[in-house]
């Protein structure tokens, strides 16, 4: 599958330097189905085979939207004989090293249960993935820290994996995935929020998820671009929910982190909940603070895929509007929209918001300092 | 505050139908017996609960009146402080929520007679939108060629969330009446409720489902350009209404990235989606959900990178702004008239040919 890949040179020469890395979104991939084997019990290794996964989308394999490239991947991220994301040396050469990631965040999204109809067998998978994370990739490579896998739709089998693992210095959050079948923010989810911050494990939310909804309110659109725009969408939904329901409010450790989604939605989405919040607060008497100022706090959001105006510049005023400190720099590897960390922010930043960005910030969210 | 321009062009008022018998002179026999015989309620939206602050603005709120149901009122109310020479009325009657076709189609001629009759004829400083039953593109194109006539109809009013994303080729019988009439699309925030307003389902408060609108027009917009609506229609001019405009620079930032990585997929997009923008959308003012500081509102409008985008709106009588203080602080003289008076003429081809 690999192609043979021309490496032209590149403009911006500004940040080149080799810094020492955070990556808060990696893809791990299962080699086949069958990695998770030693880790489900034979019914379900029996259900898998006969049903499979059956997610709340249309097709048995592969998405309903066609991807970019084939896995959504980098030509150059399939290792010999392997699907992209699936080989730990590879992985560690190409990325690791190549980035000087000191610590890399595994998000084991795709295939791992959140999403299936069936939601027993949701959790068994999504626990398999747990132990597969820990067996294949955490143990082995001590730069890589798991984002636990929890079947959030059932919230009570998600604290009883939550608090499993809990205290594991290998699991560093909690992985939700944006599409939620109810807005994020509702009751049904308080469990795991509350299970997650009593654990001082941050919320991760990645993009994606199958919830059973159109992903606009006006159905469903017709491309893969409209998908992959629409996750900025999605995300303002889910964080809207989360203000507004009053989730930070009565779950004051919670720290959330939207994966994948973009940034620099944010601000304008929190001046329009402000300014509605002062029209509108009789209905929401719960809510004691103007909603940006529980965002300031308790939100973080990972840069890629990096927002790019024409004039690259107007980034940093976005930043700024966000606070530096709530970024986390992400690759998003091995999938095709990759970001570089050598061109992520190709203009003059100050060192200490840079070092904040690409590491600091990260090292201080998880804990690993 | 900035001072509003004497003359200015107010592209997004809401007149109500107080209720239905006031269409009753407008309806065939049929439809006005099936309203008795059936019982049939107001076609009022959730979208805009009848007491909720957003609603109506406190000082327009009148005992006994539906706000925005008395032409004197909202002369008294909007056309006069604002020194308005023309405004433009988007009547947000339920008929597009109706699941019947034929019934939305009964209802949306009702209302475009009522319009012309009950408001036009009578207050020359106003223009209007044409109600579309969206339901059935087919019926909303003889409603168009019904009414464009009538060149005090400016534009083609839908809602911003109905059955299908609004880029996708069913539509496009409406975008050719359109352009063939010379009117605008305006798309109104709202939503015919035929899915949850976001895409994680039913939201628990009515400020997220208001909140959801901005989101809603961002995919809208994803949705008309990446499905080549306007290289199909080059002349046609979308106006987003009611959307809020401080999420425009964010999302075409992502868009344009995104058609640079996958404009493989949609290879009739031929100009990035800021272009297109550029030359074929526009947007009401009203609300402004502007940043807390003077200077970020001005580095926002720096990042719109265009002044020819924005279109003066009071959105009367919804609650969006105290007293007079319509437009964000801090626009120069010359945007002010942009705003309020360059951009609607440049938008709405018909204002021109109807001012004397």
């Amino acid at each position: 599958m690999n192609v043979q890949v021309t490496t032209r040179p590149t403009p911006s020469a500004v940040n080149q330097s080799k810094l020492a890395t955070a990556d808060c979104d990696i893809h791990p991939q299962r080699r086949s189905d069958k990695d998770l084997h030693p880790y489900l019990e034979q019914r379900w290794i029996e259900h898998m085979q006969m049903f499979g996964a059956r997610p709340r989308q249309a097709y048995q394999n592969g998405p309903a939207y066609p991807k970019g490239q084939p896995n959504a991947a980098r030509r150059d991220a399939w290792p010999p004989g392997g699907k992209p994301g699936s080989d730990l040396p590879f992985l560690r050469e190409q990325l690791l090293d190549a980035n000087n990631c000191v610590l890399g965040v595994l998000n084991a999204t795709g295939d791992n249960g959140q999403s299936y109809q069936n939601r027993e067998f949701g959790a068994a998978i999504c626990h398999a993935m747990n132990e597969w994370l820990i067996h294949e990739w955490l143990d082995p490579e001590p730069r890589l820290k798991g984002s636990l896998v929890v079947p959030y739709e059932d919230a009570e089998a998600a604290v009883k994996e939550i608090e499993r693992y809990a205290g594991d210095p290998r699991f560093v959050q909690v992985l939700m995935l944006n599409r939620t079948s109810e807005p994020a923010g509702q009751k049904r989810y308080w469990k795991v929020y509350e299970a997650a911050a009593a654990a001082n494990l941050p919320v991760g939310v990645h993009a994606f998820g199958f919830g059973g909804h159109a992903s606009s309110g006006s159905g469903w659109p017709s491309y893969y671009i409209e998908d992959m725009v629409g996750h900025a969408q999605s995300c303002q939904a889910f964080v809207t929910s989360m203000i507004v329901e009053g989730v930070f409010e009565r779950v004051p450790g919670l720290k959330l982190v939207m994966i994948e989604g973009g940034f620099a939605w944010v601000p304008p989405m929190l001046w329009r909940l402000d300014k509605l919040w002062k029209t509108l607060r009789v209905e929401t008497p719960h809510l004691k603070r103007l909603p940006s100022e529980y965002a300031r706090e308790q939100l973080w959001l990972t840069t890629q895929p990096m927002e790019e105006p024409l004039k690259r510049e107007q980034v940093l005023d976005t930043i700024e509007w966000i606070g530096w400190d709530r970024l986390l720099f992400a690759t998003d590897y091995p999938h095709w929209d990759y970001d570089d960390p050598a061109h992520v922010l190709p203009m003059p930043v100050a060192e200490e918001k840079k070092r904040g960005f690409f590491l600091n910030n990260a090292v201080a969210l998880y804990r690993q300092g | 505050m900035s001072l509003i321009e004497p003359g200015g062009i107010d592209c997004d008022i809401h007149p109500s139908v107080p209720n239905l018998t006031a269409l009753h002179p407008y309806l065939s026999d049929h439809w006005r017996d099936i309203i008795h015989q059936r019982g049939m309620h107001e076609l009022n939206s959730i979208a805009y609960p009848a007491n909720a602050p957003l609603t109506a603005r406190p000082d327009w709120r009148v005992p006994g009146k539906v706000p925005g149901s008395d032409l004197d009122l909202l002369r008294q109310h909007a056309l006069n402080p604002f020194r308005t020479s023309l405004a433009i009325a988007n009547c947000l009657y339920g008929v597009q929520l109706l699941f019947s076709e034929d019934m939305g189609a009964g209802f949306a001629k009702a209302v475009n007679d009522w319009m012309a009759r009950e408001w036009l004829d009578k207050e020359p400083r106003l223009r209007a939108s044409i109600v579309v039953p969206a339901q059935n593109p087919e019926m909303a194109v003889e409603e168009i060629n019904r009414v464009a006539p009538d060149k005090r109809f400016v534009q083609v009013l839908m809602l911003v969330m109905g059955d299908m994303p609004l880029g996708k080729r069913h539509y496009w019988p409406i975008y050719q009446a359109a352009e063939k009439h010379g009117l605008a699309v305006g798309i109104h925030a709202g939503s015919a409720y035929r899915h949850p307003v976001t895409p994680l389902g039913w939201p628990s408060y009515y400020t997220e489902d208001y909140a959801a609108n901005a989101a809603a027009f961002q995919q809208a917009l994803s949705s008309l350009i990446c499905e080549g609506v306007f290289t199909k229609f080059p002349d046609l001019k979308v106006v987003l209404l009611e959307s809020g405009f401080t999420w425009l620079p964010a999302h075409l930032w992502r868009l344009t990235k995104f058609w640079r990585g996958l404009r493989m997929e949609v290879p009739w997009v031929d100009r990035s989606p800021t272009e297109v923008v550029k030359s074929n959308v526009r947007l009401t003012i009203t609300p402004c959900d502007s940043p807390p500081t003077e200077d970020m509102f001005q580095t926002l409008m720096e990042h719109m990178d265009s002044n020819e985008l924005l279109l003066f709106s009071t959105d009367y009588p919804h609650w969006q702004f105290e007293g007079e203080d319509v437009l964000p602080p801090g626009l120069s003289r010359e945007m002010v008239r942009k705003i309020m008076i360059d951009n609607p003429r440049a938008t709405y081809a018909r204002l021109t040919e109807t001012v004397a």
